[in-house]
This record gives C-alpha cells, structure tokens and sequence, in this order.
C-alpha cells in the first residue's frame, strides 16, 4: 500500500488549516450573528484540531490525539455555556445582533 | 594638657546647652551667670595651657577622623599654638567681660536667656574657628558666628529694620563665605588636605604655580574681606549696630570682624607666596582705612561712630598684613579688641544711662553723672587715637614704621586715616561727655551710673587698653617685643619669603612717633576748641552741603548698592513672577494638562463598546505581533 | 491516490467552510459547517486517526451543530436579514484577515519541518491505543474535564433558564 499511494505532504495540512483558521478569524470579524460567530470559533478550533492529527500521525505520537480529545471536550463546553448566554441575551435584547451588545464601555 | 584643650570650646557648648534647653526651668536671671562662668571657665583654661606652652610648642588634638574617603581624611581636630593662644585669650578673655557686662545691660529684658543662649554659641563657634586644625574646622566656626551675628543683629527681632540688618548682614557675609569656600576647593583640589600646617609645609612646593597660589588667596581674602567687612563688603556692620550694644562689641568689634585677619595671619606661608595678593590686601585695607575714617566724620549715631571706626581700624589691620608684618597685624588686633570692646561697652553704658537714646547731639555734659564711663571712654579714646603710651599708639606706630619703609604713599594715607580717627573719636567724647545735657530735663533726671557688673568690666577692659602696647614695645625702649618672639613660630616660615627692609633707624622711629603722637594731640585740641570751647553742635542733615552731606550719607554706598544690585534683583524677579511663571511655567503645565485631556476626550470614542471593533483591534494586533515576531 | 483524496476534501471542507461564513440564513451556515465537519472527520481517517474521526463526528456533527440547530430553530433566526456589517468595517476585516493569513504563510515558508515518517496504519489512531493513553498517562487530566463538562452543564441550565421577575 505504501509503494502504490503517492504520500501527501505535510505541508499541505499546514496550508489548509491556516486558511480554514484566517476563514474563521474573518468569520468572526464580519459577521454580526453571535450565533455564525460561535460557529466561526468552532471552524478555527477545527482547523487547529487537523493541524494537531495531522503533526501527530506523522511524528508518530499520540500526545497531539489525546490532545484534540481535551480539545474537543473545551470545546463541547463553551458551546454549551455560549449558546445558553446566547439565548439569555436573546431573551433581554430580542436580537443576536453583537453590534447591540455596546454596553462594555468606559 | 589634651583635657584642659578639650574643654576650652566645650564649656560654652555647655552653657549653650544648658541655657538653650533648660533655660526656662532655672531661676530667672542665672542664665546670665551660667553664661559668663562657662566662659570664665574657659578663660582658666586657656591660661593654665598658657601657662604651660612654650612658644615654639603646638597642641594638636585629633578629637576624631570625621570625614575618610580612600587617601583623604578630615580630621576633626584642634591645634592650638602661639597664634591660637593669643586669639584664645582675646576671644575668652574679653569675651568674659562682655558676659559680664551684659548681666547688667540685658537685666530685665524679655529675651535675656535667649541672649546668653546665642551668646555662648557666639563663643563656642569663635573657639572653633581660632582652634580647627584644618579649614573645614575653621569653616565651621566662620559659618557659626556667622549666624550667631544673624541671630544677635536681629536679637530684638520685632523691630522690622533690625531684621533686614541681620538679613543684610547674612548676606553680605555669604558672598564672603562663598570666596572662602571656593578657595577651600581649590586648596583641597591642589594639595589633597584641608589640614593647615600640612597646606603650609607642601605651599613652598607649588609656589613656581604663582598663579594657582594667587587664586586661592584671593578667595581666601574675599572671604576675609565679607567677614572683617572691608571694601566693598563694609556696609554690613554699620547696619550690624542694630543688635544689643554688647554683641556689638563682642562680635562686631573685638572677636568676630577679627576673623579674616586671624585667618590670614594662619596662613600666612600662601599668603607671603602670593607677593599680588599682598598689594590687593595692602590696598582695599589702605582704602577702606580712609574711607571709613572720613564717613565716620559726620556720623551723629554713637554707635554709627564707633562702627566705622572699626571698619576703619580693621583696614588698618589689613594694611599691616598686606605689608607682610603678620605679627603687627595681630598687635593691633589684640589692642583694638581692648579698647575698641570698652568703647562700645562705654557707649553701651552712656545709652544705659540715657534709656536707649544714641544721637550725640542729644548728649552732654555726662561726665559728672556717669563718672566711671566718663574716664574709662576717654582712656579708649586716648588709645585708639594713638595718644602716646598708650596701647593703640604703640600698635599703631609699628603699622605706620612699617608703612614707611616700604611705601610712603601707604604711610602719608594710613596717617591721614588715623588723624581722622583721632578727630572723629575726640568729636565723639566731647559731644557725649563735655558742656551741658541737651536731651530732655526728664531724662536728666533719670541719669545714673550702671550697675558694678557693668563697670568692673568697663575698668578691667580700661587698664587692658592703656597697657596693653606693652606686649609689643617697640625697640627704642631696649626690651624685646614680645609678641613679634611669641609669634614667631607662626610668622616665621612666611618672614622668609617676604623681603623686609633693613628696618628704620631708631632716630627715624622716634621721630615718626613723635609725628604720630603730636597729630594726635592737635586733633584732640582741634576738636576741644570746636566742640568745648565754641559749643559747636552738629547741624540736623537738612542744612548740609554739597560733600559734608555725601559724608553724613555714607557716600551713598548703600544707595549704590540698593539701585545696582538690589533692586534690579527684585525687578527680574517680579518680571519671573508675573510674565516668566505666569507667561510659560503655568502656561506648560496647563497646556500639558488640557493636551491630556481633549487626547482622553477624543481617544474616549475608540472605546465604542462594540465587541467587533474590539475583536478587529485584536486581529490586527496579532498581525502586528507576527510581522515584528517575523522580521526580528 | 492519498493526495486525490486530499484534495478533494480539502475542497470540499472550503467550499463549506466559505458557504458557512458568507452565507445570509443562520440555517444555512449551521447546515455547511456540518457538512464541513464531516470532511474534517475525513481528513482524520486519512491520517490514521479512526477514533478521533468517530469522536468527531458524534461530538462535533451529532452534539454541537445539533445545538446549534436547536438554538437556531428555537429562536427563529432565519427571518433575520443582512447580518453583515457596514462596508467599511467590511472591507477592514478582509484586510485584516487576509494579512493574517499572509503573514502566517510567510512564517510557515520560513520554518524548517524536521523530517517525518511516514504515516502507517500502526494502529496509534486505534480506541486501543488511545485509551491506553488516556486513561494512564492523561487519566489525571481526564477526570478534571469531566468535572469542566459537569460545571459547564450546571452554568449552562443556570443560564438558560428564565429568570425570576
């Protein structure tokens, strides 16, 4: 199998997951839905997530699996506590809008 | 020997102390006695060591090292020798009397303690000054007595003119300070010691520097100059006359003004290798002898009288140093300190008798009602004006030989200057003492002789002053001089770098003290036959002329001094006041402060709220940190 | 074939990706994030990482984005229109972004990667094997994340629910 699969570099998973994680930056940075915001959070943190596999498998340790595991159980519960202020917010200002959310000044 | 040395400055210290702090607490009245027992105890110091020190000995006392950085040290040390010992019993000596004296002056004043307190000061700082072993030491006392000359001008300090006197003399007195202080540098720069008979074994060394030698001199007699008030530093003691007529005649006649001569006198190696510095001293003393002597003509202010009197009596002394006859200098010193202390203490004891009044034409005829004061002033008088045998005819005289063998102008000038002495003194006693009481019948009435504290002083002082020219009789009457052979382990070592002449011959001495003697006694004549016979009564200063007017006006010095110095000093501070502080300091700060604050006001709009302009922010700032983490 | 693979997942995972940012309905976005999700997992079994991309797919695809859905739908955030920020702010944060990326390419040229091995299938992406490691070596951090899950879930409830007039 080795001999007959061309290897894929891994410079390639470098390129991807920064793009996909500038994606998820400009995500965050244009969009006013507080929900798309959190998605865009989720995307950059997948993006690091395959960066991790992918040093991971090819360095031949373990460490950066077990690690996107600890990731992903962070990540599980900011969503949860993130969508629950979400719909808090919702339900005070009727909107997601984070353009609404001006009151962190001075 | 050590012990008895120690104790000389210690026990006014002690006095002070006691007085200063527990003064309140102890009877009223015995701050006076503790006061002048610690000086007398002193006094029995100082004879008991001379007793026992020869002339060519010295006393050195390393009390403790004070100040060591790597190879310099300042030692806090004490050195007494021939110098020392004169200049001690003066100071301690005459320093008693005048303790004495003020028991009886200062009786029922408010600040009797006070006075007693800086009194003792007065005297421990003069010890520190004559005794310190180095320069600093003598800094510390020339610095001390000047302050306590501030505190004693302006003893009575709810006078508002006798505090600006004490100011003026501070002041004047720190423009001196500052010369001597330079000098010090220089000294300490030059040699690496501060200690004096280091600086005068090592200043034959350096003397090919002539110009190195000249300069610390120099400073060195500007600060002698601020001290001993000559030209153009005098105006100071005139106005010093504003304090209690005791401390004028212990500070501002026979101890403190002395100062600048000691000082020079102790070094007097530097000086004799600065031959420049000489003609300066011989000349600002000749001048200041004239001038002082001619202002104290028209002066109607007992005291006024006496003060340029010392003025000029001082520049005398100058002139004997500038002629390099240290010792002379010293002579001089010690007989004025005599009879000029009793005159003050005799003028003192007049305006005792008169409840404060001191315009000599509101004397008179007061030689019957305070009989003692009468004869003791006129013996001081005698002396000061060089009536022969007297101690100041003889002290005198040795200047003026001087004087005359090696510069006649110098001599014709000096003997000017002290048959105006004779004539401005002479004007004075037969004013205060001969005719008929001027003042007011009441005060009259009121007339009395001082308490015997006050005279017992006044005659001590008395006999001191008539004999005290024997200590330095001259070599026609075929004894030694003593003084000159006492001093001449100081003298010594400078006698050789100075050219004397051969000396005059003893025909010519007589003669020249015949001269002196005989102008004398026509000044006194002069003036008894203006003063007693005519009656002449000084005219009130409206009706004066064209120069006798200048003279009353002490020829504007003052004045000069107020428009030259004073107050364009105050226009350029009013002008820093009012256009510098308010025009660009304020202006600076304010504009900083409100720069800051619109900056606040429009950098206060960044702070939106709006989470994405934040997160924006956040980005670019990353980005930021990249690039420079990148590029670096 | 490995780099066929890739490739194509790769572009799909972007395609998603950018529908996911850009696209206007909320229902949308969640829709291609999950579809996105889905070719990552892919990405995971590429790189022999077969626990991770089963993970994956429950927490990411069946958990998270079905929470998100939820919220979505329960709030009805479909009708809400143009949630897009004003031009300028816009074009900024494409500028932004696009120098990220830029400058993240720049430092990934200018590091050296050691060399790899190749990545056999040697079983470390097994359940085996990473329980192994997990519960010994990471057993410490793991029972603390289950009690990060337990307070996110209290913070959670404690959050949502409405409160008290």
């Amino acid at each position: 199998m080795e001999h007959t699969t061309q290897l894929v570099p891994l410079n390639w998973y470098l390129l991807l997951s920064t793009f996909l994680f500038c994606l998820g930056v400009m995500g965050v940075l244009i969009r006013r839905n507080a929900i798309i915001i959190l998605m865009c959070i989720e995307l950059m943190l997948n993006s690091v997530n395959m960066l991790l596999v992918a040093f991971s498998s090819y360095s031949g340790n373990s460490d950066g699996q077990v690690f996107v595991f600890f990731i992903m159980v962070v990540a599980a519960a900011e969503v949860a506590v993130g969508l629950a202020l979400l719909v808090s917010i919702y339900r005070n200002l009727g909107s997601t809008d984070i353009d609404l959310l001006n009151k962190l000044k001075w | 020997m050590t012990f008895l040395g120690l104790m000389i400055p210690l026990l006014p210290l002690l006095g002070f102390l006691v007085n200063g702090l527990l003064g309140k607490y102890l009877p009223k009245g015995s701050a006076g006695w503790i006061g002048s027992l610690s000086v007398l105890a002193s006094f029995v110091c100082v004879l008991l060591i001379f007793k026992d020190l020869q002339a060519e000995q010295a006393i050195s006392i390393d009390v403790f090292n004070w100040i060591a950085l790597g190879d310099f040290s300042i030692s806090f040390g004490l050195w007494i020798d021939a110098l020392t010992m004169i200049m001690l019993m003066v100071v301690t000596g005459v320093g008693f009397l005048i303790h004495l004296y003020s028991i009886g002056y200062m009786h029922g004043d408010e600040g009797f303690t006070r006075f007693f307190t800086y009194l003792n000061l007065f005297i421990f700082f003069m010890l520190l000054l004559v005794m310190g072993s180095n320069y600093l030491m003598m800094f510390i006392g020339w610095e001390g007595v000047g302050l306590c000359s501030y505190l004693l001008i302006g003893f009575w300090y709810k006078n508002e003119p006798f505090n600006d006197a004490a100011q003026k003399a501070f002041v004047m007195n720190r423009i001196g300070d500052l010369g001597f202080l330079l000098g010090m540098f220089f000294i300490l720069f030059h040699f690496g010691t501060l200690d004096i008979q280091t600086v005068e074994q090592l200043a034959p060394g350096l003397a090919s520097n002539g110009g190195l030698i000249m300069i610390i001199t120099l400073l060195l007699f500007i600060g002698a100059t601020g001290k001993s008030a000559q030209l153009p530093l005098y105006t100071w003691l005139p106005d010093a006359m504003a304090g209690p007529t005791p401390v004028s005649a212990l500070i501002h006649a026979a101890t403190m003004v002395t100062a600048g001569i000691y000082m020079i006198v102790r070094s007097n190696v530097l000086f004799a290798l600065a031959p420049d510095t000489l003609t300066i001293i011989l000349w600002v003393g000749v001048i200041t002898s004239l001038f002082a002597a001619i202002i104290g003509l028209k002066q109607n202010d007992i005291k006024k009288v006496l003060a340029y009197s010392t003025v000029s009596q001082l520049g005398l002394m100058f002139v004997a140093l500038g002629l390099g006859a240290f010792s002379s200098g010293i002579f001089h010193l010690v007989t004025h300190a005599f009879f000029k202390a009793l005159l003050f203490l005799g003028a003192g004891s007049v305006i005792h008798a008169l409840h404060g009044e001191q315009d000599i034409r509101k004397m008179g005829g007061l030689k019957k009602l305070i009989p003692i004061t009468y004869i003791t002033f006129i013996l001081a008088s005698l002396a000061i004006s060089g009536f022969p045998l007297l101690s100041g005819f003889f002290s005198k005289d040795e200047i003026l030989a001087h004087a005359f063998e090696q510069n006649k102008i110098v001599w014709i000038v000096v003997a000017v200057s002290s048959f105006l002495t004779a004539i401005y003194m002479f004007r004075l006693v037969f004013l205060t003492f001969f005719n008929n009481f001027r003042g007011s019948d009441e005060t009259r009435s009121h007339i009395h002789e001082s308490p015997w504290t006050m005279t017992f002083p006044l005659v001590v002082l008395c006999i001191l002053a008539v004999l005290g020219g024997l200590i330095g009789l001259p070599a026609i009457f075929h004894v030694s001089h003593w003084l000159n052979t006492y001093l001449a382990s100081v003298t010594e070592p400078s006698a050789a770098l100075i050219h004397h002449g051969d000396g005059i011959s003893h025909g010519l001495e007589i003669g020249l003290m015949c001269f002196a003697g005989l102008a004398a006694i026509v000044a006194i004549y002069l003036m008894y036959r203006k003063y007693v016979m005519q009656k002449a009564i000084p005219e009130s200063e409206e009706s004066q002329q064209g120069f006798i007017k200048a003279i009353a006006n002490k020829f504007y010095v003052d004045e000069f001094f107020e428009n030259a110095i004073v107050n364009p000093v105050f226009k350029l501070s009013e002008w820093f006041g009012t256009f510098f502080d308010k025009k660009i300091i304020d202006q600076i700060v304010n504009r900083t402060a409100t720069t800051i604050t619109s900056g606040g006001q429009a950098l206060r709009l960044s702070q939106g709220g709006n989470t994405g302009t934040y997160v924006l922010a956040m980005v670019i700032g990353i980005v930021v940190l990249f690039i420079i983490r990148l590029l670096i | 074939m490995n780099q066929l693979i890739f490739i194509s997942l790769s572009t799909l995972t972007i395609v998603s990706a950018l529908f996911m940012v850009f696209s206007r309905k909320p229902m949308y976005s969640v829709l291609s994030l999950i579809f996105c999700f889905f070719t990552v997992a892919g990405h995971y079994i590429l790189l022999n990482a077969q626990f991770l991309a089963i993970t994956h797919v429950i927490v990411y695809a069946g958990a998270i984005m079905v929470l998100f859905l939820f919220v979505v739908m329960l709030l009805n955030l479909n009708t809400v229109a143009d949630q897009i920020k004003t031009m300028g702010f816009r074009v900024a944060a494409m500028i932004g972004a696009g120098m990220l990326f830029l400058v993240l390419l720049a430092s990934l040229k200018s590091t050296t990667l050691g060399t790899f091995s190749f990545p056999e299938d040697n079983g470390m992406g097994m359940v085996e094997h990473v329980g192994m490691r997990l519960f010994t070596d990471y057993l410490l951090p793991f029972e603390i994340s289950s009690i990060l899950f337990l307070s996110a879930m209290i913070g959670a409830v404690l959050l949502a629910k409405k409160e008290k007039r």
